[in-house]
């Protein structure tokens, strides 16, 4: 087992333990931490690892979040099955953004992101009747299980959220240490020379972009059904910038960084409860000093320090 | 309900809205075209220029015609000083980096939005307009006597949104002028066109970027300036100018000043005719649609030349 693995499996297994000693508040937190680590985890796929940077990443997990959600209210699905369902569509709506934003490149991608997702907001406003629109709605504590599982249950929905955080913490690590993740780090570095050794770098964002849609549809879904709430504000622009934040603290292109980020944005901004109720001033300063000071974040630098092997 | 008078209605709240949407829409595109930086904190620019002038106007009190000129001087000026502390503090340590300076300027837009809430409050304030005579739109029908003018019951504008239109049809000839007939628009058209070849030949870029970023969110807080009377100013108020801004400058071709103004009269138009006819969540989804379309297929805009 490489360092790299054990690394990672190290983590988990401190979440693991966490779960049975942590206080309740800390509990609760750090299970919707995790579901968030991986929608910025998604995120970083596509920013951190291929340099693509989308203003628009709550589109994917709206999308996750409202297949799940509208399957469960209007055609009274199991939670599980609308899961996978919202994860499917959160895949094939990333597929259709992807064929098209990709088109573009620079500042054109980034605003087009931007403005596929606002469209995706206006929508859900203008479905009011359907889709709540700006009040959403809950889904109900009783159909909040699999299996008989209640995942309304504070530590089955710890257990939960821990599962889908280790898939996809592993499922990233994989990506990234294959000849794959290889081709979209040579893509962030130079796509010019990427293209020339002979690979197809635009299969190879498409596939970058599913990829991260899908994990972020992945996070929705499993918010929505974890959290049982599903609205309009969770499309809105600044939940696009959200995971932009996380990764860019955490350290962009590091496997463990967007998790780092989200926890250290979580506990930033909770503290910051009691000084004031301007919650986003705390992410609009930080956003800048790490734009001015840090680029790397906090597990670049770890990484450029310390931890050289890093993935 | 008669179409006509109607229409006639719908136009003209659908001008005055492109007068201040082509004011807003010009800061931007000015920015983007000399620097090549796209400000997302425009709209916050914007935001910030109706809150000095309720501040302006609420502190002189007195007569609201006093108050409301000394906010079309101060709010713009102030706006624009922020805005060049905000380029020497941070973009220009940026290098102007497009991903960077896009980042750093989504945090301004959190703090100047969030600082405003904390300082002005969540609640809107109203501007007394200088003046605000009613005017009754006139239309003509046919009946036994012939033609004859009537007033439709209802329908009517006030002198204040037309003075809106004028006064955005002053400041654009203004910025016409500084860009194509004065010695500062000859640098900044230098700059935009290639920055290291001006530099080369002596033009303070710096200094340039600086005052452009300043111009830019100057000229969107007098966009603000001119429709607080009629819209009050709200610490959120800069969204929806951002994202019509942003749809102007793209239709009309990235950094092309001409078509910034054409895109800011046909949406704002449009966009005012849709609302009154249809409703205003579908103008705005139809735009945003068209606008990532326009990127995808046309990226040089839809007035823009091809380039070579």
């Amino acid at each position: 087992m490489s360092r790299a693995l054990s690394f990672h499996l190290g983590l988990i297994a401190v979440l693991l333990v966490l779960q049975f000693v942590l206080p309740a508040y800390h509990h609760g937190n750090l299970a919707r931490v995790m579901v968030l680590a991986v929608y910025a985890m998604g995120y970083n796929i596509m920013f951190g690892y291929t340099g693509l940077l989308s203003l628009g990443h709550a589109m994917f997990f709206t999308a996750g979040m409202y297949g799940m959600g509208m399957s469960v209210r209007l055609w009274e699905m199991p939670v599980g099955v609308a899961f996978v369902l919202g994860v499917v569509i959160a895949a094939v709506f990333s597929l259709i953004v992807g064929l098209l934003a990709l088109r573009t490149i620079g500042v054109a991608f980034m605003i087009v992101t931007l403005m596929f997702s606002q469209a995706v907001f206006l929508t859900i406003l203008y479905f009011n009747p359907v889709t709540r629109g700006d009040e959403g709605f809950v889904i109900p504590q009783p159909v909040r299980q699999i299996a008989g599982i209640d995942l309304s249950d504070a530590t089955n929905r710890y257990f939960a959220a821990l599962i889908l955080f280790s898939v996809c913490l592993l499922a990233v690590l994989a990506l990234v240490r294959s000849p794959t993740g290889r081709v979209l780090i040579a893509i962030r570095e130079n796509e010019e020379r990427a293209r020339m050794l002979g690979y197809d770098t635009w299969a190879h964002k498409l596939g970058a972009v599913v990829m991260s849609g899908t994990m972020a549809g992945a996070a929705g879904a499993a918010y929505g059904a974890l959290f049982g709430s599903v609205g309009a504000s969770f499309a809105e622009v600044p939940f696009s910038i959200l995971p932009l934040l996380y990764v860019l603290l955490g350290g962009p292109g590091t496997v463990i960084g967007p998790f780092v980020g989200t926890l250290f944005m979580f506990y930033l901004r909770d503290l910051s409860s009691t000084l004031t109720d301007a919650h986003m001033l705390v992410a609009g300063v930080v956003l800048i000093l790490l734009t001015l000071y840090a680029r790397r974040g906090i597990m670049g630098l770890i990484r450029e320090r310390w931890l050289k092997w890093l993935p | 309900m008669e179409f006509g008078p109607h229409l006639i209605l719908a136009m003209l709240e659908g001008l005055v809205q492109a007068s201040v949407l082509t004011l807003t829409a010009l800061g931007l595109s000015l920015v983007f075209g000399v620097m090549r930086v796209v400000n997302v904190a425009h709209g916050e620019f914007f935001m910030l220029g109706a809150v000095f002038a309720y501040g302006v106007a609420s502190w002189l009190g007195g007569n609201p015609a006093v108050g409301f000129v000394a906010a079309l001087i101060i709010a713009p000026l102030l706006v624009g000083v922020l805005a060049v502390a905000c380029d020497w503090l941070i973009l220009r340590r940026l290098d102007y980096d497009p991903e960077r300076t896009i980042v750093a300027t989504i945090g301004m837009l959190y703090v100047i939005q969030q600082v405003t809430l904390m300082t002005y409050g969540p609640d809107a304030h109203p501007v007394t307009p200088p003046f605000n005579h009613r005017l009754a739109i006139p239309w003509v029908a046919f009946t036994d006597t012939g033609l004859e003018v009537y007033f439709p019951w209802g329908l009517s504008t006030t002198s204040y949104k037309l003075f809106v239109v004028f006064a955005a049809i002053v400041a654009g000839l203004g910025i016409w002028l500084l860009m194509a007939r004065s010695k500062l628009g000859l640098i900044l058209r230098a700059t935009q066109l290639d920055r290291e070849t001006a530099q080369a030949f002596g033009i303070p870029v710096e200094r340039v970027y600086a005052f452009v970023f300043g111009l830019g969110a100057a000229l969107a807080a007098l966009g603000a300036v001119l429709v607080v009377p009629i819209q009050q100013a709200h610490y959120l108020m800069g969204g929806d100018p951002l994202l019509l801004s942003f749809i102007v400058v793209i239709i009309g071709g990235l950094g092309s000043l001409r078509g910034t103004v054409v895109a800011a009269i046909l949406i704002g138009m449009s966009d005012g005719i849709i609302s009154v006819f249809f409703s205003p969540t579908l103008a705005k989804i139809l735009a945003t649609l068209l606008v990532a379309m326009v990127l995808v297929y046309r990226p040089q805009g839809l007035f823009g030349a091809k380039p070579a």
